[in-house]
């Protein structure tokens, strides 16, 4: 008797321990990426500030990751031109491909495809440095040399990604835009002072204002996962694998979400 | 006994536990003015815990540690900055920035820190540089170039680099032959005879600290237990201390061995 009751409480708490544990470590993780969060924010705004960090970041986010971009969305727009033309053919709207185009590039897919190609490129790379300064000590030897970490490190980055993603994405929109008027113009005969005049004729302010929005917003979450998983690695080189994998996937998924919600502000209703 | 107003250091009954783990457990030291101390121990008794928590780096759980009569372990961010301009440390895996050149490396703190231009930094890096016996040219390469002697020197340039009145060296000759070791040894020596530093090392390398200490804490199991100048060592009376060192597999001292 005694037996079977002593053996069944402790099963159903094995079979909720997880679960509590998954909870619990999912809280504390997101309390740690707030408190992270605040504190970087305020070192970007107390000096002494970093501006030659701020522009090598700059460079770095801005500057190398055109042409990734830059082919990501030109196929993308011609694609988008392909596509739409196929399709809206079949009841006769082929002259709606090149608004289908631009209202595509600005407000969604220039935004989080570069987004997308961003936090492999950047929030990757900025984990695996951060969080290799981490385990070879380098973080403790910037604060033994009177340098806060957060003002040099973290700061920058958080600057750059927020400055530089919208100024990527309107790049990314013009080029996505011309490889659809490439397509449409080359392959679908259209004419081109036409097919311009479409592009720009139900274009409006908030379709590009929304998308250059979610690139800031995408732009200071990729730096802010590499920064935060950088700098919280532990043990090693594995340790920096494991900070750099975490640093993309958890970019990617808020990169999505913060999509959502960002539409959701604008153009709900 | 140290009269309190020569002390430099002075931490008292500090204690610190990652989770269950117990590394330091009420630990007592002073280290007074120009005085060298150094703290042996085996691997794993929290000797650089020790040191991370008088940087300010890992919060301690409880106790005091005070620089120049001022409690440190409540300081903000700010303050400790401030208060790291004091203070020289040479890592143990020298934890050079690999993204910036040697003389950078050299520079870090008084360009940085204290807003020196470039120009003039440069000349005082290669200065330092040639203080620890590396050439000019040593300055445009990166770390990586560097063997691990040489990143040591360079290391130990950055420490001094600021001229500080307190220096830390964590295991400086880890890793190194024992001749290179040595001229590392001479190196400190002579860089803190000449800025009249005080200095905290630790290291379980004997020979080092003979040479490097005027005084030789032991620290076992999270407590200094015995402490003394470097020249009484042999005769400390110390089971403990007798058996670090002559390296002996049996005595007081009961290794972890996993079986």
């Amino acid at each position: 008797m005694s037996d079977t009751s002593s053996s069944e409480a402790p099963f159903l708490v094995r079979l909720c321990a997880p679960v509590g544990r998954v909870f619990m470590s999912f809280l504390a993780n997101v309390g740690s990426i707030a408190i992270f969060t605040g504190r970087a924010l305020i070192h970007c705004v107390t000096p002494p500030f970093y501006w030659r960090l701020v522009v090598r970041q700059m460079i770095d986010i801005g500057y190398y990751s055109l042409p990734v971009v830059g082919l990501t969305a030109i196929f993308t727009g011609m694609v988008l031109a392909l596509q739409s033309y196929s399709g809206f053919s079949r009841f006769s709207a082929e002259g709606a491909v090149a608004t289908v185009v631009v209202l595509s590039m600005t407000r969604e897919l220039g935004p989080v495809l570069a987004g997308l190609m961003v936090a492999g490129r950047i929030g990757a790379s900025m984990a695996a440095e951060i969080g290799t300064m981490r385990v070879t000590e380098q973080i403790d030897a910037l604060t033994t040399l009177s340098t806060n970490p957060f003002k040099y490190l973290v700061a920058p980055r958080l600057i750059a990604g927020l400055a530089m993603m919208p100024l990527l994405v309107l790049v990314a929109d013009i080029i996505g835009v011309f490889g659809g008027f490439l397509i449409g113009v080359n392959k679908l005969n259209f004419n081109p002072a036409n097919y311009l005049t479409r592009t720009f004729e139900f274009l409006e302010t908030k379709d590009v204002v929304s998308g250059l929005v979610k690139a800031a917003c995408f732009g200071f979450v990729i730096s802010l996962m590499g920064c935060y998983h950088g700098y919280n690695s532990r043990g090693g080189a594995q340790g920096v694998g494991t900070a750099t994998i975490n640093a993309v996937v958890s970019a990617l998924i808020l990169i999505l979400v913060f999509n959502y919600l960002i539409t959701e502000l604008f153009f709900s209703k | 006994m140290i009269e309190p107003k020569h002390i430099k250091i002075r931490v008292r009954n500090l204690h610190k536990s990652f989770g269950s783990k117990v590394v330091l457990n009420g630990l007592d030291l002073d280290v007074a003015r120009g005085e060298s101390v150094v703290v042996i121990g085996g691997s794993g008794t929290g000797k650089s815990v020790l040191l991370k928590c008088i940087l300010g780096i890992i919060r301690p759980d409880s106790g005091s540690i005070q620089v120049d009569g001022k409690e440190v372990t409540e300081l903000s961010s700010s303050e400790r900055d401030e208060m790291m301009l004091k203070f020289g440390m040479l890592f143990q895996g020298s934890a050079l920035f690999d993204s910036l050149k040697v003389w950078e490396n050299v520079a870090f703190g008084l360009i940085q820190a204290r807003g020196m231009d470039r120009d003039q930094a440069h000349d005082i890096a290669i200065h330092k540089l040639a203080q620890v016996g590396l050439a000019p040219e040593v300055g445009e390469l990166s770390p990586a170039e560097l063997s691990g002697g040489m990143q040591k020197r360079v290391a130990l340039a950055r420490a001094i680099a600021a001229e500080p009145e307190i220096i830390f060296f964590d295991e400086p000759t880890t890793g190194l032959d024992p001749i290179m070791g040595d001229v590392i040894n001479d190196l400190i020596v002579k860089s803190v005879r000449e800025l009249g530093a005080t200095t905290l090392s630790i290291t379980h390398d004997l020979a080092s600290a003979r040479k490097i200490a005027h005084r030789i804490a032991m620290l076992h199991l999270g407590k200094i237990i015995w402490s003394g100048p470097v020249e009484s060592i042999d005769r400390s009376g110390n089971d403990y201390v007798d058996q670090f060192i002559h390296g002996r597999a049996e005595g007081p001292i009961k290794m972890q061995v996993s079986r």
